[in-house]
């Protein structure tokens, strides 16, 4: 629910204001939103875990952005497409994130344990 | 009440995401567009450019009926009264003299081509002496003019007291069009005096030959030196009005 209201905030706001990012750029903000994208599930997973810590989650939203962003940036330098890894990085770990909370979730309101 | 926060968190990570993913949509879309557009944008300066060509080519011909409308009224009214023949014939002189009708008569034609020595025989010369430079160009005309051309044309480019013969890169500029070897220059005038002109010891042929550049001169009875196509515009020269008395 949050989760949907706060998307909906984002995107408005976004087309709202009128910035645009020149091509050079748009890898890093595309691995931004990745980046992002990891944070929320992996929020998630921990809100649902009950072992939500801020202090961990707001490191590493800006921790795995940066990180990401500076192999971009390497990767561009050296002609290798470095950012490939933090796409799979983040990408294998969203489908986990999700794959536990989709489990929490059918276990929690279908109420069958054989799953 | 460590859910909330955490939910807030969560919120607040979203809302940045929901701004960055819609900002990227914008931008990608407009970059493919900016891309997309600039190829358009050539192609529709190719169409305009094909459709000037052919306005162009019209309006050329249209000039030329229009020309022959002239000279057909001119000869009408030549015919009427002595005072406008002898305006039209003084007209038939200065638009020779100008440049702004084709001619004929007798003449040479020069061809001017570039040297086949290569410059290995010649030791360490430059390679710049064998190929035909705009001053080769100018000696050429320079002797003919001299030796009573009355009309004369550099491959078909006519040339008239503004022309211009000049180097322009691996090109030469005559009228402000470009044009590569051979040379080809067409002068109207007794062929024996410019043959001999050109043929003189130690002349113009003599000094282009030590370098290998081939110099042919053609004599013939008949030839067609055509007209200037462009536009003078006469911006600063102004003709002197003599007051009475002066």
């Amino acid at each position: 629910m949050i989760i949907a209201i706060g998307l909906m905030i984002g995107l408005v706001l976004g087309l709202f204001v009128p910035i645009h990012i020149p091509s050079q750029y748009s890898p890093y903000v595309a691995i931004a939103i990745l980046a992002a994208l990891d944070s929320v599930f992996g929020g998630m997973r921990a809100s649902v875990q009950k072992n939500f810590d801020m202090r961990i989650f707001i490191s590493g939203f800006f921790g795995n952005a940066l990180l990401a962003a500076m192999l971009t940036y390497i990767g561009k330098k050296l002609d290798l497409d470095l950012y490939l890894a933090a796409v799979i990085a983040f990408g294998a770990r969203l489908f986990q994130n999700f794959a536990f909370i989709r489990r929490f979730i059918l276990n929690k309101y279908v109420k069958n344990d054989n799953i | 009440m460590k859910n909330t926060r955490a939910q807030i968190a969560i919120a607040f990570i979203c809302i940045l995401l929901g701004f960055m993913i819609s900002i990227q949509f914008k931008s990608v879309r407009r970059n493919n567009k900016l891309v997309s557009s600039q190829f358009q944008r050539a192609d529709e300066l190719q169409v305009q450019l094909n459709k000037e060509r052919e306005n162009n080519e019209k309006l050329y011909q249209q000039l030329i009926q229009y020309e022959k409308d002239l000279n057909a009224l001119r000869q009408d009214v030549s015919e009427k009264s002595g005072y406008a023949k002898s305006l039209l014939e003084q007209l038939n002189r200065a638009e020779i003299l100008a440049g702004l009708t084709d001619v004929e008569g007798k003449g040479v034609i020069v061809t001017l081509n570039d040297s086949k020595l290569k410059s290995e025989n010649f030791g360490q010369s430059d390679e710049n002496y064998f190929i035909i430079h705009d001053e080769d160009i100018l000696m050429v005309i320079n002797e003919l003019a001299d030796a009573g051309a009355e009309a004369m044309s550099l491959n078909d480019e006519r040339l008239l007291a503004t022309s211009e013969i000049r180097c322009a890169g691996a090109t030469v500029s005559v009228n402000n069009n470009r044009y590569s070897t051979p040379f080809v220059i067409k002068a109207i005038g007794d062929p024996d005096t410019l043959e001999a002109a050109l043929n003189l010891r130690g002349g113009v042929k003599d000094i282009l030959s030590t370098w290998g550049i081939e110099v042919t001169v053609k004599k013939s009875n008949k030839i067609m030196i055509p007209r200037y196509n462009g536009v003078i515009n006469f911006k600063y020269a102004k003709p002197v009005v003599k007051k009475e008395g002066e």
